[in-house]
């Protein structure tokens, strides 16, 4: 037990040595949640629309002027033809054009229907398809306003009464800022970590460690530890950040929360380990960590949700520890779940602590 | 180095995507005739949702939510084809799970189109000959197959040349200074220019190579039809990975060691990478300063170049704007990369 102490302080003492290290673990939390969900914003709005109206009639007129008004939409240009409003597409100046034929307002009265074209930009399948739905429900909207069709009662209509629940104005920060959280854990759990084994393998001073008699599992909780206990500080200071800045009350109980990112973070530390027991110096753990890291975070539903994968990515997803606490910490900060509602993850997390600490240690040689 | 972007094509081209599929959803029907079985039938037809039946309590609702089981309940209530018949219109209640709003926002989407649909059989000419009808007719540019990963692809090939190249480039001449053997290279009558260039160049065949692979994967493994000039592909990729490298070698006369040089351009270049090139997140959502910053990161005029080219089958006359941009960083980059570098250590 003396050992251990020892040893921990040896470690806490280079930690704190390393200026740069130290000024980054502590300013990317701040730089991290300041500019991330900021950035992150995939509401649908300022859809640049060009329009071209061949009719001209006081039924297009309205129509138009009924879709600018709905605020979704920016009017980027009025051309004559087709022709000249694709080039606005091209230039990426335009994302949908609406085009309204001649006598649209004549033959929709005589014949019952008319056609409009709709051309969307569809390489961002996101904005292209919510773009379109909200141009068909605008007009659909202009149809059964019309004075024609106020008289005949329209049948089928649903009215829809929609909420959202946690998040009545399903603002964007709510989903991201409890993520971000979870992507600093996993930076200094796992990248630091592995870092700062292999800088002593790479100046040899694990060598020293290596010959005397320091057991191999004191050297390892002695190497755990200090990066659990910051990385607790720093899941606190997010947390902060979270309240103060953001606004985003905790609805669940902050033990629960405490506990899961405690186990998290020993899972991820376990992983930190691991890549170091792997790599022979600093270059090949940081780009060993970057590839999992960036792999991690991309399945893990940070960006995009874990429902719209195929089911052999879906599984793959749930090989990762990253996707259930991200899952866990979004269900307890906005939902308010207990541990009933998340045990199924805790025994996740656990499983994947002890496999890859088991894992990690058991590769761990003293003599290389 | 190559494995990383067989890995990223392969999670963004069929793993990943910010459509809206399987959403598990609760519907409770609590008129059960013949109208409310039409609608339920319609929303399970459609691919969009998974939806269980059941007739549950309100609190039920909220602990399913809480559980994470679903991500929106419908209910119907009792009097719903009774109000269809004499006021032509019946309220729903759609509850959609808030934590995540792109869920949330694209669910009410789609089931408003459904219910659209489904209000526009009563309404044929046949039924209602005097209601006029408005039909759109969508036309999906550039992407009629519907691949929802097609925006993704040039900001993979930007990301992946971006970093690799300005890591390995800084990496290998740190390395040098580190190991000391730098000293010799200075001494030598090489122009120290020219060491610059020498550490360059391979990076550069290689960077081409990686782009190359990319391609290859994009149009046999995600079936993307590679629209445009392959040469100005080339060409413009080749722009931007010498741009790459010039910041890679920066990057390398201001550090003096291989951990932070990796660090800046793995850590410092990703987030920026990321965040400002556009492809994961709009650009146009960004707060003001952001977006002006973003006009900096050189990804942004690379992403925009190769989406026009490879995706729309532009010409030159569309990208002048980007490569001249590419260019101009290009020679800043360099000019100051060379300038810097120290003859004497």
């Amino acid at each position: 037990m003396k050992i251990l102490r020892f040893i921990l302080q040896k470690e806490f003492r280079q930690i704190f040595r390393d200026k740069s290290i130290l000024a980054m673990m502590f300013a990317m939390p701040i730089v991290q949640l300041v500019v991330l969900p900021l950035a992150m914003d995939f509401d649908v709005k300022h859809i640049k629309l060009s329009v071209v109206d061949m009719d001209n009639s006081s039924f297009s007129q309205r129509l138009i002027h009924k879709i600018y008004a709905s605020g979704y939409f920016i009017p980027i240009s009025s051309n004559t033809s087709y022709n000249g409003a694709i080039h606005h597409i091209e230039k990426e100046e335009a994302d949908i054009i609406l085009e309204i034929p001649l006598n649209f307002e004549r033959n929709l009265i005589r014949e019952g229907k008319q056609r409009v074209g709709v051309y969307a930009d569809a390489i961002n399948g996101t904005k292209s398809g919510i773009g379109t739905a909200y141009l068909n429900r605008i007009i659909s909207d202009f149809s059964s306003e019309l004075e024609w069709n106020a008289e005949s009662r329209p049948r089928g209509s649903i009215e829809i009464l929609q909420r959202s629940w946690y998040n009545p104005l399903e603002a964007y920060k709510f989903n991201v800022v409890p993520a971000v959280l979870v992507l600093l854990l996993t930076l200094i759990g796992g990248f630091m970590t592995a870092l700062n084994i292999v800088k002593e393998k790479e100046i040899g001073t694990i060598e020293q460690i290596n010959v005397s008699p320091i057991k191999k599992w004191q050297f390892i909780l002695g190497k755990m530890i200090p990066f659990w206990v910051i990385g607790i500080i720093i899941f606190t200071l997010g947390l902060m950040i979270c309240f103060f800045v953001y606004g985003i009350a905790l609805q669940g109980s902050l033990w629960l929360l405490y506990l899961f990112a405690a186990v998290y973070l020993v899972a991820v530390l376990g992983f930190g380990l691991l890549i170091s027991t792997y790599s022979d110096n600093q270059v090949q753990a940081m780009f060993i960590a970057f590839f999992f890291m960036m792999i991690f975070m991309l399945m893990s539903g940070f960006f995009t949700s874990t429902d719209s994968m195929p089911r052999w990515a879906r599984t793959l997803s749930d090989l990762t520890p990253v996707t259930h606490f991200v899952k866990v910490v979004r269900m307890i900060v906005l939902k308010g779940s207990d541990f009933s509602d998340v045990q199924l993850e805790f025994l996740y997390l656990i499983v994947f602590a002890i496999i890859l600490n088991v894992w990690a240690i058991w590769n761990y040689r003293k003599t290389s | 180095m190559f494995g990383l972007p067989i890995v990223q094509i392969i999670l963004f081209g069929f793993a990943l995507s910010s459509e809206v599929k399987n959403i598990r959803m609760i519907v409770a029907d609590y008129a059960k005739d013949f109208q409310s079985q039409r609608l339920i039938e319609k929303i399970k037809t459609s691919d969009y949702f998974v939806v269980e039946q059941a007739n549950v309590h309100y609190t039920q609702i909220e602990d399913a939510f809480k559980k994470g089981d679903i991500k929106a309940a419908l209910i119907i209530p009792s009097n719903f084809s009774s109000d269809q018949l004499h006021l032509g219109q019946s309220p729903v209640q759609l509850i959609t799970d808030g934590s995540d709003p792109n869920i949330s926002k694209t669910v009410t989407n789609y089931l408003t189109s459904i219910f659209m649909d489904f209000g526009r059989e009563f309404n044929t000419s046949s039924i209602n000959p005097l209601f006029l009808q408005i039909q759109p007719e969508l036309r999906m540019l550039y992407n009629e197959e519907g691949n929802g990963s097609l925006n993704f692809i040039p900001g993979v090939m930007a990301l992946i040349l971006m970093i690799v190249c300005t890591a390995l480039t800084s990496v290998s001449v740190v390395k040098e200074k580190e190991m000391g053997t730098m000293e010799i290279l200075l001494v030598s009558p090489f122009k120290p220019v020219f060491v610059l260039i020498a550490k360059a160049i391979p990076y550069l065949l290689l960077s081409l190579a990686n782009f190359t692979l990319i391609l290859l994967l994009t149009a046999f493994a995600l079936d993307v039809e590679i629209r445009g000039s392959i040469l100005l592909l080339y060409f413009e990729s080749t722009l931007f990975i010498v741009t790459c490298l010039s910041l890679g070698l920066l990057i390398s006369n201001i550090t003096n060691s291989q951990q932070t040089a990796l660090l800046i351009s793995l850590m410092g270049m990703m987030l920026p990478t990321l965040i400002f090139t556009g492809f994961i997140m709009p650009l146009e959502n960004m707060p003001g300063f952001f977006q002006v910053l973003s006009h900096i990161v050189p990804s942004r005029w690379y992403y925009l170049a190769v989406k026009s080219v490879m995706l729309k089958g532009l010409g030159l006359t569309y990208v002048w704007k980007e490569t001249l941009v590419l260019t101009l960083m290009t020679i800043i980059l360099l000019s100051l990369a060379l300038r810097r570098f120290k003859v004497r250590l």
